[in-house]
């Protein structure tokens, strides 16, 4: 996906005034906040799972080879054929490779956030293939030729109407009005191509090392039917996926759901062990699984490590006050949110996403709702640290900042300026005591509201002043 | 060097000043132990708890004290709700009188236009109201998927508790994982479109739970 995390400003402000896309955002925020907070009370022990799932992540990421090689063994001797992608682009090759090889027309395509990464659709239908998104918010978002909003939630920013409209164009039939008709229309419209794909494309939630699975969690039962229907199956995942046992993912999911959509369990969990077995009468002939880089070995070498724990709940940016605002597009690229925030600098480098890691109050309600426990607010920080030390923030900031600790080391020539600052300020800001336009950076501030005036005395005065009073 | 060797060379550069105790023996105890984790607390009776688990998810419940009341238990849920006769089941029951009940019930796969598919279950959940069913030569994936009505059949003996105690059960009868493990709880949904909750995504719009010998 082409990143343009660059021009957050800008797309944040267009966000936020767009009054379409405040009505979904509000819509949104109230269902799934109230939701988790809901299902989360049915585990008393809720906290003491959490910090478990915290401990199998990590030590997924630290025993990362072994449990892969584990995992890979396993999976071969089940039939699986198993590749490994260092880049998005190696990711796009493999998977054409196969799809030539098997004289593929035809793709369905289960929710892959890494597909996304890669831009995987693209450069299917580059090469020639007919590729159809099949849950239904990426198959809204595929039609409109957009990019998802929100992880679990991809159409999340497309109201009824909207995709009535969509439907009515791009299915000629006519025009419905009601979610439910508009939902069983495109299960209609989609059931013939489940039937007739030769090739299926999906993600895995997790890959289980014990024994050599991939595992899905999906409502809607395409992810069933892209792991069934068609004569070949592919998988794309991540390498940080990898969890020892069927135990561990028994506890993981008990969060994972109540965290991304407050269900206690989604409609289907499947978990997927090689191809068609002899004598089944379904199932793909080929199952190929790629493991994929792309970034995530770096993030591992790295001080935000703690971030490859994510199990992509959404449950950050749910809860996000900045999200919950502006919606994912602004963040402009396939991770919104908090979780994006450090993703993005992440995995398509710092200098690509200078404002994300500062797009946060650090208010750490994205720390308290994840359910790995990743502390996003300290990662977001050692990020800001990072954009400083590698210089990479505007001349205009370093400058200032330098100037700033420059008079803060001498306290003689910081009262003597900040006390300056105190009167003239006083004096612009006038019987109101509020000043209405700030010079430099101080104009995004007072560019949507006043910022109270200084009273004349700096503090170190008026401390001044009080210990002398206190004497007497 | 290929990217798999790569990729493993980097991981472990990137552990290399980590801690690993006695690596990598402990990790590979640690698959053969299947340590369980913590489980919250479950002071419920497991026949009750996955009837109204069940409910919960949006699936029904029915009975039948018998295998040979199936056919029966099937033809009036499907009576009740005014659906469709015909359709396709697990060969396990060919041998149900369906005709009987007045069902057209055949023991095949299940084809994309098929009404009802009717299934057995490896067990069931009592957590969350939860089918486990397992793909195999008799035990095709897609009755459970194809169809808008989903029938299970499940034995009250074969309701476990967790998912924890369905991996166990699995281990000790069948050793391995088949091609496909899936574990259903209640009609396919979405709420893909203003968050507003549809049944009948792509899968089932209604999931029968039948009971066998209460």
């Amino acid at each position: 996906m082409q990143v343009t995390s660059n021009q957050f400003k800008k797309s944040a402000s267009r966000k936020l005034a767009d009054p379409k896309v405040q009505k979904a955002l509000r819509n949104a925020k109230g269902k799934l906040v109230v939701a988790r907070s809901r299902s989360i009370r049915e585990l008393d022990n809720f906290e003491e799972i959490r910090e478990a799932a915290a401990q199998i992540r990590d030590l997924g990421l630290l025993h990362m080879d072994v449990l892969l090689e584990q995992w890979e063994k396993k999976a071969v001797a089940a039939g699986t054929i198993v590749h490994w992608a260092e880049t998005p682009q190696q990711v796009n090759e493999l998977v054409i490779e196969i799809a030539r090889k098997h004289d593929v027309r035809k793709i369905i395509k289960s929710k892959s956030m890494l597909g996304e990464e890669t831009n995987l659709n693209h450069a299917l239908e580059a090469a020639g293939l007919d590729v159809r998104e099949t849950d239904l918010g990426e198959y809204i978002i595929q039609q409109f030729g957009e990019t998802p909003s929100h992880i679990i939630a991809p159409a999340v920013h497309k109201s009824k109407d909207d995709i009535a409209d969509l439907f009515a164009e791009k299915h000629g039939r006519p025009r419905l009005n009601d979610i439910s008709a508009l939902t069983h229309e495109a299960r209609e419209v989609l059931r013939p191509h489940f039937l007739d794909a030769d090739m299926g494309i999906s993600g895995a939630n997790f890959l289980i090392a014990e024994t050599g699975s991939t595992m899905i969690v999906t409502n809607e039962g395409n992810g069933r039917m892209t792991t069934t229907m068609p004569r070949v199956h592919v998988a794309v995942t991540g390498i940080e996926k990898v969890v020892p046992t069927l135990e561990d993912v028994a506890l993981l999911l008990r969060l994972l759901t109540r965290s991304a959509t407050g269900q206690s369990i989604s409609n289907y969990l499947s978990f997927t062990t090689g191809p068609k077995r002899s004598g089944d009468k379904d199932g793909p002939g080929e199952f190929h699984v790629i493991i994929v880089d792309a970034g995530r070995t770096q993030v591992l070498a790295s001080e935000i490590r703690e971030a490859l724990r994510c199990i992509r709940c959404g449950a950050c940016m749910n809860h996000c006050p900045v999200y919950q605002n502006i919606g994912g597009h602004a963040y402009g690229w396939v991770y919104p949110g908090p979780i994006g925030s450090i993703l993005t600098p992440a995995l398509v480098g710092i200098e690509n996403a200078l404002d994300l890691p500062n797009a946060s109050t650090l208010c750490n309600q994205c720390g308290v709702v994840c359910p790995v426990k990743i502390p996003l607010p300290d990662l977001m920080r050692k990020l800001r640290e990072r954009q400083v030390t590698e210089k990479l923030r505007p001349w205009a900031e370093r400058f200032g900042l330098r100037l700033w600790a420059w008079t803060a080391a001498r306290p003689a020539v910081y009262g003597f300026l900040t006390g300056i600052a105190a009167r003239v300020g006083k004096w612009i800001g006038g019987a109101g005591g509020l000043l209405h336009k700030l010079p430099a950076a101080g104009s995004e501030w007072t560019s949507g509201r006043d910022f109270p005036a200084p009273r004349g005395k700096t503090f170190r005065q008026l401390y001044a002043r009080h210990r002398k009073g206190a004497r007497r | 060097m290929s990217a798999r060797e790569n990729i493993l060379a980097r991981i472990r550069e990137a552990n290399g000043g980590k801690e690993r105790a006695n690596d990598p023996g402990t990790i590979l105890a640690r698959l053969d132990a299947r340590v369980r984790g913590p489980l919250p607390t479950m002071e419920w009776e497991t026949q009750t708890r996955f009837r109204e688990r069940c409910i919960a998810m949006m699936s029904t419940i029915g009975e039948a004290e018998s295998i040979v009341e199936v056919p029966r238990a099937v033809a009036s849920y499907l009576k009740e709700k005014n659906l469709p006769t015909s359709g396709a089941c697990w060969p396990e029951f060919a041998a149900l009188d369906w005709a009987g009940a007045g069902l057209a019930v055949e023991a095949r796969p299940s084809r994309g236009d098929d009404k009802l598919g009717i299934t057995g279950a490896f067990c069931a959940l009592a957590e969350n109201g939860t089918l486990m069913l397992l793909s195999g030569e008799d035990t095709y994936a897609t009755t459970s998927l194809l169809p808008e009505n989903h029938v299970a059949v499940v034995p009250a003996s074969r309701i476990v508790r967790t998912m924890e105690d369905a991996w166990d059960l699995l281990r000790r009868e069948r050793g391995s994982l088949p091609r496909q493990v899936n574990f259903v709880s209640g009609p396919s949904r979405t709420a893909d479109i203003e968050m507003t909750l549809v049944l009948g995504a792509h899968g089932p719009f209604r999931v029968h739970v039948i009971v066998v010998g209460v």
